[in-house]
């Protein structure tokens, strides 16, 4: 009776601890949304400069009478795509990489000077060869991604215990089999957690690929609200970045739980 | 007839720090249905010995033969188990088990319902569907020795099986798995470095020299007892020891 009463003492412990988080998590956002709207009523910081978050509330309600979601279609259309293209293309090379040591040596300093080069020093030359627009966004987070995809998946990959590979070898297996029954399942976790990364790096390259060239999308909205001085613009297109990234993030968060099973 | 030849294998191989010669001249033969125990220093290549027969290490001179025929590929009659159990961790016990068939695409019917009668016969049953992670250690080598008896091999390789587990598991582990091996008649090479292992599982064991490694001295063992525990307990058991202790270099 008594282990049982610990027992519930501690599950209880548990779960309050877990209400605890989640209260503060809450509390944060709602403290720091109170603070900014009483600094900016009382005049303690110019609300013109930094806003507040009655102004940006107010200022997404009249966007989104307009042409809000639309901006927001585009950027996420951007974003997807960019991510989808980039996982893609990094995946493929990275099985030709681990497929073949040869290439992965002769390939080792390229693909470390692509991961250090800042890949917006790119920008004038996307825009020439790809030309503005989609194209040139999509581009831009795609170089942004693919390379950071590459490395994490290959790493995973070249994880695989040797012993495993010798197990499959003795029975007779080829290389495309080590491949489909050994290193693609066992590096599934990895390839989620660079799922993970490539998402806030697909935002990143979107982003940045909008202030460089384009016409519509948040990107867009906080270069134009920067440039005319409406700073409430630029806070509510912030703001709503941080809730598609987030959201996305989720996704993928619940994709993992699936796949990576326990 | 001798099921496995080995006739003056020879293997140098190369390394940037330079040349190694881990087996000169070595000869051994194994019967069919026989158990056989290779034992020596640590590091004298005992689990290349095995890599060679298996096929998978091209020795630089001389040659393996199976019932006569020349290995020169990974051999498809021969079942290697490892010193870890190396169960995939994302595959429960019975995908576990078809794995060679899958690998070697003889995933008849017949092929796995001769796995799956395996499982039951050697207790695993009740634990098909679970994964490796819920199964003793014990269990985790039963479902291992399973996977590589459901492709039908005509000889078993076993390198070190029993060494990553406890010195109780490690007992019991060994009679178990000992007892799959004869009611399955298999022909087996056992490599260890537990001189009691090998003298209670095999009918003879090879000792091997140091480095570049070859055959020092084989013995016929005589312990009239069906299990290597009842072996173990054996009042001949401790001459044996000994004997191929003394033997093993040091």
């Amino acid at each position: 009776m008594k282990i049982l009463n610990e027992r519930e003492k501690y599950l209880k412990n548990e779960r309050r601890k877990k209400i605890i988080v989640i209260l503060c998590r809450i509390a944060i956002v709602v403290v720091f949304v109170a603070l900014w709207e009483l600094a900016a009523n009382t005049g303690l910081i110019d609300s013109f400069f930094f806003s507040s978050p009655s102004r940006i509330v107010k200022i997404i309600t009249d966007l989104s009478r307009q042409n809000l979601f639309y901006h927001i279609f585009v950027t996420l259309k951007e974003c997807v795509k960019a991510f989808v293209i980039s996982t893609a293309i990094g995946f493929l090379v990275a099985v030709a990489l681990w497929w073949s040591d040869a290439l992965r040596k002769i390939l080792d300093p390229y693909v470390v000077i692509l991961n250090a080069l800042p890949k917006i020093a790119l920008g004038p030359l996307i825009i020439i060869w790809v030309g503005s627009g989609e194209r040139a966004i999509v581009t831009m987070g795609v170089l942004i991604c693919v390379v950071v995809t590459v490395i994490n998946v290959l790493t995973g990959f070249l994880a695989t215990e040797n012993e495993k590979i010798f197990l499959l070898r003795s029975l007779g297996a080829s290389k495309f089999q080590i491949l489909t029954k050994l290193v693609l399942p066992s590096s599934t976790a990895d390839f989620v957690s660079a799922l993970k990364v490539n998402i806030g790096l697909a935002w990143v390259g979107t982003i940045m690929g909008e202030y460089l060239v384009s016409g519509a999308g948040l990107g867009y909205l906080i270069i134009y609200g920067g440039a005319v001085f409406n700073l409430d613009l630029v806070m509510a297109s912030t703001v709503l970045l941080c809730l598609l990234a987030g959201g996305m993030y989720f996704a993928v968060s619940l994709i993992e739980k699936i796949v990576v099973k326990k | 007839m001798d099921l496995l030849e080995i006739k003056n294998i020879d293997l140098k191989y190369q390394t940037p720090e330079g040349e190694t010669h881990a087996v000169e001249g070595l000869n051994m033969t194994v019967k069919e249905g026989e158990f056989v125990a290779v034992v020596g220093p640590s590091g004298c290549g005992k689990t290349t010995l095995l890599s060679i027969i298996a096929g998978l290490i091209k020795p630089s001179g001389g040659k393996v033969f199976i019932s006569g025929k020349e290995v020169d590929d990974v051999s498809p009659r021969i079942g290697y188990m490892l010193q870890k159990d190396q169960l995939f961790e994302w595959r429960n016990v019975e995908a576990n088990v078809m794995l060679g068939l899958e690998i070697k695409k003889i995933k008849t019917p017949q092929n796995v319902a001769y796995a799956k009668l395996l499982i039951e016969k050697y207790g695993l049953k009740d634990f098909m569907r679970s994964f490796p992670r819920n199964l003793s250690g014990g269990m985790r080598q039963r479902a291992a020795l399973i996977r590589t008896l459901a492709f039908k091999p005509d000889i078993l390789l076993l390198d070190e099986p029993f060494s990553a587990l406890d010195f109780q598991t490690r007992l019991s582990v060994c009679d178990d798995v000992y007892r799959i091996i004869k009611s399955e008649n298999k022909t087996s090479v056992l490599v260890t470095h537990d001189v009691s292992e090998a003298v209670s599982m095999a009918d003879r064991v090879y000792v091997l020299t140091k480095r570049p490694a070859t055959v020092k001295s084989v013995f016929e063992i005589k312990i009239d007892k069906p299990t290597p525990l009842e072996k173990r307990e054996d009042k001949d058991f401790s001459y044996w020891f000994n004997r191929i202790r003394r033997e093993i270099p040091t």
